[in-house]
Parts: structure tokens; C-alpha cells; sequence
């Protein structure tokens, strides 16, 4: 029997070892792809056990997101607290128990659990988890400037939409904010309450949604600074082109007609494309759209990042990109010059759906001269010790149009405050160059307004979008007065300094 | 070094290796448990020098490390139950200190020859079919997560599963070694009562829905079948019909369906019956290489007192302990198991008669197929079924049965040991 025995030993034995091949695979190999799944209760409990990263603004001056240290049941736990909560909420999000996260406490999770990458925090990770010591997470210093959202979310208040403010240089993002908004401090505890936010401002509340990078809106006349920038960067056209505008535009044997009452619309005889942009007329850019083509203004606008997400650091499912859509998704035409009405698309209608973070990326694009920058809202990620982990530096995208064109396009915007339809946004003693935005919307008398500006013209530092839902104005007198004290906001405190 | 000195020795190791045990919990814990935790370590470090003691006038040739192998995995599996669930230890810390008297009596009365149980044969068999039908019967019998396996008399629950294993294994090494000769040939007469035995704890097994008792059964049978004729074909057949077998019970049952299906890809059905399984992935995988530490690991939501894992303390506790202990303390922990069934085997080699060495060999590898099926079953190599950990698991049914077998193992040790002395 001995024998049997022997084989009978060495097979039990065989089997054990597999047993041990098992646990291996499971504790090293699969360890990063377990932790990041979405149901992993444990991972997320585990994640309060970290010293979360604050979060700050401002050169770490305001404080945005810090812990809150409880005991219970022996281990220590950090739960999350916003101290200037109604600040930036759809920038920071939430880190809940109950709600999971969102915002950057979402897509800069690595950072913030001191769980990123790199070889020597992995390391020290281990450390600290075999030593038993808290592992710290990183701290996140945002651009944000604190003047400028702050103003952002008073001026919104009450209202649907949201504003969206970058420095043109580097793409820093100086204020992104959306309303209506919500306590981030009461997400874990009463989120049924946020939930139960109404507001007469607009159909939908949905103060969770991120509207400065999520909501799509229809961009009305600001996208004819898009149109512009083809019309004149393709060298197809001057700022002192002429048209003869009757008050319409003929397009496939219809007539598309200037904004007003259709039946006695505006009508402005022989006019400059500049004027056309000064006084924001359709038929001139009509013309435009006919002579240049669909396909284009697309390129152009690809150019200044439509069709793509902006990718600033929010989650990726909390960004849109904007262009055409159809049945809710972006739709590129494979052939522009007759899948698209090139009339319609050249003065913002068509089916074209944007972002405020869009819009502002095409003003901040001419206020640098043509050049966009990525915009971004992180400036530094700091380890624990305070050393520099992670650096955002300006990074240019592309040269969207020619320094000439930027040029020319930046008087024709200024023309719009100085003697256009937006002169009641003027500020003394600063050169802003602008353009207002009025799309209709599915109820009558009901309008999507925009207005997107920088400043100084001379020597831009800041480029502004605001967008509106549900209004009854027009762009330069609803969204307008909100980017001219954001603009204000930021120049003001030059002047202190 | 005598046997038992050498026993001694490493009981101190093992006794000094609990102390550190429930220090470490205490010193992680302090908020929630009691210093009378440290009392633990002491107080089980007693209860097996009792047991040494008995041993050294018992069986005092028995090798010597089965012992204190077998405290070191109650003293790992009471330290974790401990961290867990302060209560519950002291439920199981009462088990052991039952289960020891039971290893202390078995000792005491099969001292002389434990052969004579071969004469019981026929009668350990009947016991065994008795005890394995009890918990289908209606009125005493209780199904817990899927499976019948439980009787219920008032406050006292009982597996009478544990104990029924060991009393086939009695029947199957005196029935084999009487009749190995003729059915190494092959005659279907002399494999008649074999068959109707199994076919009955077969029958039971299924009605039961206890899939992975079935498998730890007919795998204690062929192991053994195997050593007594030599006949490969018979452990092929046996497979192949237990294969059959399965099949046929997957079609019927659905818990079992459920089972096979969360094997193949658990993740699919991670919030339904996939949910035990994941979790216990999630909470092994979390431990990494050098675990959390004792005390450090993370079961329950904040305040809540729920383990994210049911039943963690019994059949999922080996998540448990890869999580505080890391790959280093689990890997070390499985080693511990196949230390124990080498030894295991060793003693069947040694032993000199066919009883003995048929009892050794369905003795440890009962042991050898209970911890891997549950492991195997958690790390996925095989289904999930939930049966105890040897020693480990928080359960008085299974303690008791595995000091039974300790007591067995020694005995034959003992005796084989004390025969090769003499000649």
C-alpha cells in the first residue's frame, strides 16, 4: 500500500500548492484591478481610512476640501468637509460614504489617497501599510480665483446657466461655475433634499449637473465669432468685405430671416462683414456660411476644440464635447456640404449644441492672439511634506487662427461694446471686446443667452463665457452684466496689486 | 529529544506566537476590546498542556507535531474570531476547551488498541448514514444559506455532518481492509455493500444540497479505495461518475447552478449571487503582500457592525485572515495545513497493519480535502461551497470533529512509532 500511498501524498500536497498560487494571484496580480472597481465596498471604506488631500484655491490661501477625523469602532476614519462649500462645488464634487464621488474628489482620487503611480509613493504606500502609519494623501492647489468665483456664483443665483472665466495666456480656468448649485456638505446625510431642489429659473434643476461643462446649449450669434474666424483666417473674406443685407437670406429658395419679427425684420442695406459681426446680422453671415461652406466652419471649429472633450481634470463622463448633435450624441457629417445648412450653421443654429467651457475657450483662443491653451484647473499637487508632485504648465493646443486674424477679430468684438449690440456693457477705462448670443429655444419667447468677452483688447488677461437658459432678455442685457463684473472681478484686483 | 519534549517545545513556540497574536489585536483595537483579551493566550496555552500531558501518558511515541500544529491553527482562527467579534470567541474559546476533553477522552479510552473499532464497523457505517439523514428529517433538521446540514435541539445547533465523516472513515478502512483483496479483482458481489453505502450518502448529500460535503466524501472514498487495491481504474471510474453525478445535480438544483455559474465569472454576478465570493476578493486582495495587520483589516462600513462579507467568521474566514495577514500569512497558513497532511501521510506510511494505514490515509486526507475545498472554493479554483476551515473556522461541530481526528491520527502514530521501537 506504501506506494499508493506516496501518489496519494504528493497529489494532496500538489493540490495544497495550488492553493497558494490561488492566494498569490489574488494579493499581487489582481490587487490594482480589484481596488478600482466601482462595487469594491471595501476599497471605498478603506479609502476613509486615508488622510484625504485637502483641497485649495488661490495659491492655498482658501481652503475648499479638508477631513474631518472620527473614531469608530477602534480605526479612524477621515471624512470629507468643505469648508467654502458653496464656492466651487461642481469643480471640487463630493467624497461620500453613501454617494460614492464626484468632481476632481473623483478623477484626482490617486492624487488625493497619495495612491498615484510613481515608484517612491508606491513605496512608501506599502511602508506606511505594513508600519500601520495613516497614509496621507496629496494636496490639490486649484486656479481658481477666489474674487471671480465668488462673483460667479452670486450673479448666477436665482438664475440657470453658468459662467465659465480663463486666463488666455495658460488656460488656467479662474472661475467655472454652474447654478442652480448645491451644499456638497449635505451630499452624504440629505442628498434626497438636493435632489428635491426646484427652481422657477428653469425647467430642470439638476443642481448636480456641472452646466458649465456639461450643459449643451444652442450658441446662438456667439458662434458667428467661430464663422468669422473661418470666414477670414481661409482668407476668403476681409473685415471690410461688403454684402448687401435686404433683411433676410435666401437658402434653398426660402428666406432665413435677420433676428426680429419675421414679417418686418431688421434690414441694414450695404454692410462690412465687421458690421455684420457688430450688429450681429444673420444675413450677412447667411452669406458666409453659403460662399464658405459647412465643412469650413466645422474644420474651423474643430480647430478651437469642438467635436472633442475640452479635457480639463473633471471626470470624463462630467465633460461634453459640443458641435452638432443628432438624437443626443455629436455627429460629425461625413459630407458637411450637403448634410448641413451651411446658412443656419454660419449664425449658431442648426443643430449645434455647445458647452459654456467651449465658448470660452473660443474667446480666450482670439484674446491669445489665435493661439488656444489647454485649459485647466489644477495648478499644482502637492505630497504631504509640501513637495511638488505633479506641476500644471501652460500647454498650447494649437494655433487655431493667424495672429492677423486674432487681431482683426478682436476690433470687430470690440466694435460690438463700443457701437454694437452690446454698448451697455461698456467699462470705463477698459478696451472689452465681446459678443452677445440669443437662441431661441423650444418655448416662445424663451431664450438661451450668451455672452462671451475678454479684456483688456489691447493686452488681454481675461476671456469670459456666461450662458443663460430660460430667458426673456437678450444675451447683452441677461448674461452680459455677468461677464462684465467677472471681467471686472479679475481686472480690479490687478490694479490692487 | 523525546517525542513529547519535542511536542512541548514547539507548544511554547506556538503558545508565544497567540500571546503576540492577541497583544497585537488588543494593542490595534484597545477601544473596543478589553485587556482580558491577553488573558486568552494564557488561558489556551493551559488548556494544551493539559492536552500535552495526557498525550505524554497516552500515546507517548505519537509524533509530535500534529498538536501543535493543530493549536496554532485554533490559536490563529480564535485570535481572528476574536478581532472580529469579542463574542463569538468566547463561544468558540468554550468549543476548544470541549473539543480538547473530547481529544482528552478519545486518548484516554482507545489508549490500549484503537483497532477494536474495527470490529464496529458495520455499526459505524449505519451511525454514519443515521447521522447524515438527521438534518434532512423535517422538524429537527434547519437549512442555513442553501443547505441542510444543521439539527436544532432548543439553543444547541449541530452539524452532525462533522461527526458522520469520521465514523465513515471508520467503516471504510475496516470494510476495505477486509475485503481489499477481492475487490482489487473486481467481483461486483464484493463491491455491493460498498455501493449501496455510498449510493445511500450520496442520495443524502443531494437532498441535503451540499455540494461540497459530497465532494469531500467521494474524495475520502477513492483516496482510500485507491491505497487499499491499487486499482487506478477504480478512482477513474469514480470521477468519471462523479462527474456524471454532478452534472445530473446541476441541471436539478438551482443553488448549485448558481454555484457553478459564480464560478466561472464571478464579477458578472457581483451584486447577486456572486456578492459572498466578490467581496471575499476584494477584502484578500486589499491585504496584499503583508496584510493590513491583525486588528487593522477593514470588514464592516464605519459604525456599522455588519460584515460587508456574510459569513466571514465560518466559511470566508480564510478572506479574513488574508486580509490582516497578507499573502505572507495566508501562503504560511496553507503551509501549516500541508505540514499537517504530510505528517498525516507519514503516520500511514509508518503504520504496519492495513486498518491503521487505511484509517490514517481517510483521516488526513478528509483533512487534506476540507481545507482545500473552501480555499479552493474562495480563490477560485474550484466552486464555492461552504464548508469549514479545519480548526480555523468559528463552529463547535467542526472543532470537535477535528481534535477527533488529531486523537486518531496520534493514536496510530503512537502505535507505529512504539512497534518500530520494539523491533
Amino acid at each position: 500500500m506504501n506506494r499508493q500511498i506516496t501518489r496519494l501524498a504528493v497529489c494532496t500536497i500538489v493540490l495544497l500548492s495550488a492553493l497558494i498560487v490561488g492566494t498569490t494571484y489574488w494579493q499581487t496580480f489582481a490587487v490594482a484591478g480589484l481596488a478600482d472597481r466601482q462595487d469594491n465596498a471595501l476599497a471605498s471604506v478603506a479609502q476613509f481610512t486615508v488622510d484625504r488631500g485637502k483641497i485649495y484655491t488661490g495659491h492655498r490661501r482658501v481652503l475648499l476640501a479638508t477631513n474631518v477625523k472620527k473614531k469608530v469602532a477602534g480605526q479612524t476614519y477621515y471624512f470629507r468637509k468643505y469648508p467654502n462649500g458653496y464656492l466651487a462645488p461642481h469643480v471640487v464634487g463630493y467624497s461620500t460614504q453613501s454617494r460614492s464621488r464626484a468632481g476632481l474628489e473623483r478623477s484626482q482620487n490617486d492624487y488625493l489617497t497619495g495612491a498615484n503611480g510613481d515608484i517612491s509613493s508606491v513605496t512608501k504606500h506599502e511602508l506606511d501599510k505594513l508600519t500601520g502609519v495613516t497614509i496621507k494623501g496629496n494636496d490639490i492647489d486649484l486656479a481658481l480665483n477666489v474674487r471671480a468665483q465668488e462673483t460667479a456664483v452670486r450673479q448666477l443665483r436665482g438664475k440657470c446657466g453658468a459662467a465659465v472665466v480663463i486666463q488666455p495666456q495658460t488656460g488656467r480656468i479662474l472661475a467655472l461655475a454652474s447654478s442652480p448649485t448645491y451644499n456638497p456638505n449635505a451630499v452624504e446625510k440629505s442628498f434626497s433634499a438636493i435632489t428635491r431642489i426646484r427652481t422657477a429659473a428653469c425647467p430642470f434643476a439638476a443642481p448636480l449637473l456641472n452646466r458649465a461643462t456639461q450643459g449643451l446649449y444652442p450658441p446662438g450669434s456667439t458662434f458667428k465669432v467661430v464663422t468669422a474666424s473661418a470666414a477670414l483666417d481661409s482668407g476668403a473674406f476681409t473685415p471690410s468685405s461688403t454684402f448687401y443685407d435686404p433683411g433676410y437670406c435666401e437658402e434653398y429658395g426660402k428666406r432665413v430671416s435677420n433676428a426680429g419679427n419675421p414679417e418686418s425684420p431688421e434690414t441694414f442695406g450695404t454692410v462690412t462683414l465687421a458690421q455684420g459681426l457688430q450688429h450681429s446680422i444673420n444675413s450677412v453671415f447667411c452669406n458666409v456660411g453659403k460662399r464658405i461652406g459647412a465643412g469650413k466652419i466645422l474644420d474651423y471649429a474643430e480647430r478651437f476644440g469642438f467635436y472633442k472633450s475640452p479635457d480639463v481634470e473633471l471626470p470624463a463622463d462630467a465633460q461634453s464635447p459640443s458641435g452638432l448633435y443628432r438624437k443626443h450624441k455629436p455627429y460629425k457629417p461625413k459630407h458637411p456640404e450637403f448634410q448641413v445648412d451651411p446658412g443656419r450653421l454660419a449664425f449658431g443654429q442648426e443643430r449645434l449644441l455647445v458647452t459654456p467651457l467651449q465658448m470660452a475657450m473660443v474667446a480666450s483662443t482670439v484674446a491669445n492672439g489665435g493661439v488656444l491653451m489647454q485649459p485647466h484647473l489644477i495648478d499644482d499637487v502637492r505630497a504631504p511634506d509640501g513637495s511638488i508632485v505633479h506641476r500644471v504648465r501652460p500647454h498650447k493646443v494649437r494655433r487655431v487662427i493667424s495672429a492677423t486674424t486674432a487681431n482683426q477679430l478682436t476690433q470687430m468684438m470690440e466694435s460690438v461694446v463700443t457701437g454694437g449690440t452690446a454698448t451697455n456693457l461698456q467699462i470705463p477705462g477698459v478696451r472689452l471686446a465681446g459678443k452677445t448670443g440669443t437662441a431661441e429655444t423650444n418655448v416662445n419667447g424663451k431664450y438661451d443667452t450668451w455672452f462671451i468677452a475678454f479684456a483688456p483688447a489691447e493686452k488681454p488677461e481675461v476671456a469670459v463665457a456666461v450662458a443663460l437658459e430660460n430667458q426673456t432678455g437678450f444675451g447683452a442685457t441677461t448674461a452680459g452684466p455677468i461677464a462684465k463684473s467677472l471681467v471686472e472681478a479679475i481686472l480690479r484686483q490687478r490694479s490692487n496689486t | 529529544m523525546s517525542e513529547r519534549n519535542r511536542e512541548l517545545l514547539n507548544l511554547f513556540v506556538v503558545g508565544m506566537l497567540t500571546a503576540l497574536g492577541f497583544a497585537s489585536v488588543y494593542i490595534a483595537r484597545q477601544s473596543e476590546v478589553s485587556t482580558g483579551s491577553l488573558s486568552y493566550a494564557a488561558f489556551f496555552f493551559g488548556l494544551y498542556l493539559v492536552a500535552h500531558f495526557v498525550a505524554r501518558y497516552a500515546v507517548p511515541n505519537a509524533d509530535p507535531y500534529l498538536l501543535p500544529m493543530a493549536a496554532l491553527l485554533t490559536a490563529v482562527g480564535v485570535t481572528e474570531i476574536y478581532r472580529l467579534n469579542p463574542d463569538n470567541a468566547f463561544k468558540q474559546g468554550l468549543w476548544i476547551v470541549i473539543a480538547v476533553g473530547v481529544f482528552v477522552a478519545t486518548l484516554l479510552v482507545l489508549r490500549r488498541d484503537y483497532r477494536v473499532l474495527e470490529s464496529y464497523k458495520y455499526l459505524f457505517g449505519l451511525g454514519a448514514l443515521f447521522l447524515l439523514v438527521l438534518p434532512a428529517l423535517p422538524g429537527i433538521g434547519t437549512t442555513v444559506n442553501g443547505a441542510r446540514l444543521w439539527v436544532r435541539a432548543g439553543p444547541l445547533q449541530f452539524q452532525p455532518g462533522e461527526l458522520a465523516k469520521l465514523a465513515l472513515i471508520v467503516f471504510l478502512a475496516g470494510y476495505l481492509r477486509e475485503k481489499r483483496e477481492v475487490i482489487a479483482q473486481g467481483r461486483l458481489k464484493d463491491l455491493g455493500p460498498l455501493l449501496v453505502i455510498w449510493g445511500g450518502a450520496m442520495l443524502v448529500l443531494v437532498e441535503t444540497n451540499d455540494l461540497g460535503s459530497g465532494l469531500l466524501y467521494f474524495g475520502v472514498f477513492l483516496a482510500m479505495l485507491y491505497v487499499a487495491t491499487a486499482r487506478f481504474t477504480y478512482v477513474l471510474a469514480g470521477a468519471v461518475l462523479f462527474i456524471v453525478g454532478s452534472a445530473g445535480v446541476y441541471k436539478i438544483s438551482e443553488h448549485v447552478r448558481d454555484r457553478v455559474d459564480v464560478w466561472l465569472n464571478a464579477f458578472k454576478y457581483a451584486h447577486t449571487t456572486g456578492y459572498q465570493i466578490v467581496q471575499a476578493r476584494y477584502s484578500i486582495a486589499h491585504g496584499g503582500f503583508g496584510g493590513t495587520g491583525l486588528g487593522h483589516g477593514i470588514f464592516t462600513q464605519p459604525g456599522s457592525s455588519d460584515t460587508l462579507i456574510p459569513y466571514l467568521n465560518t466559511d470566508f474566514i480564510f478572506a479574513a485572515l488574508a486580509q490582516e495577514l497578507g499573502l505572507i500569512g495566508a501562503a504560511g497558513l496553507v503551509l501549516v495545513y500541508m505540514l499537517f497532511v504530510a505528517r498525516g501521510f507519514r503516520i500511514a506510511l509508518l503504520a504496519n497493519d492495513g486498518f491503521s494505514k487505511l484509517l490514517a490515509v481517510g483521516l488526513t486526507s478528509a483533512f487534506a480535502l476540507q481545507s482545500f475545498i473552501i480555499i479552493g472554493g474562495i480563490v477560485g479554483i474550484i466552486p464555492l461551497t461552504g464548508i469549514t476551515m479545519p480548526f480555523v473556522s468559528y463552529g463547535g461541530s467542526s472543532v470537535v470533529a477535528n481534535f477527533v481526528l488529531l486523537a486518531g491520527l496520534m493514536l496510530i502514530s503512537n502505535r507505529a512509532n512504539t512497534e518500530r521501537g520494539e523491533s
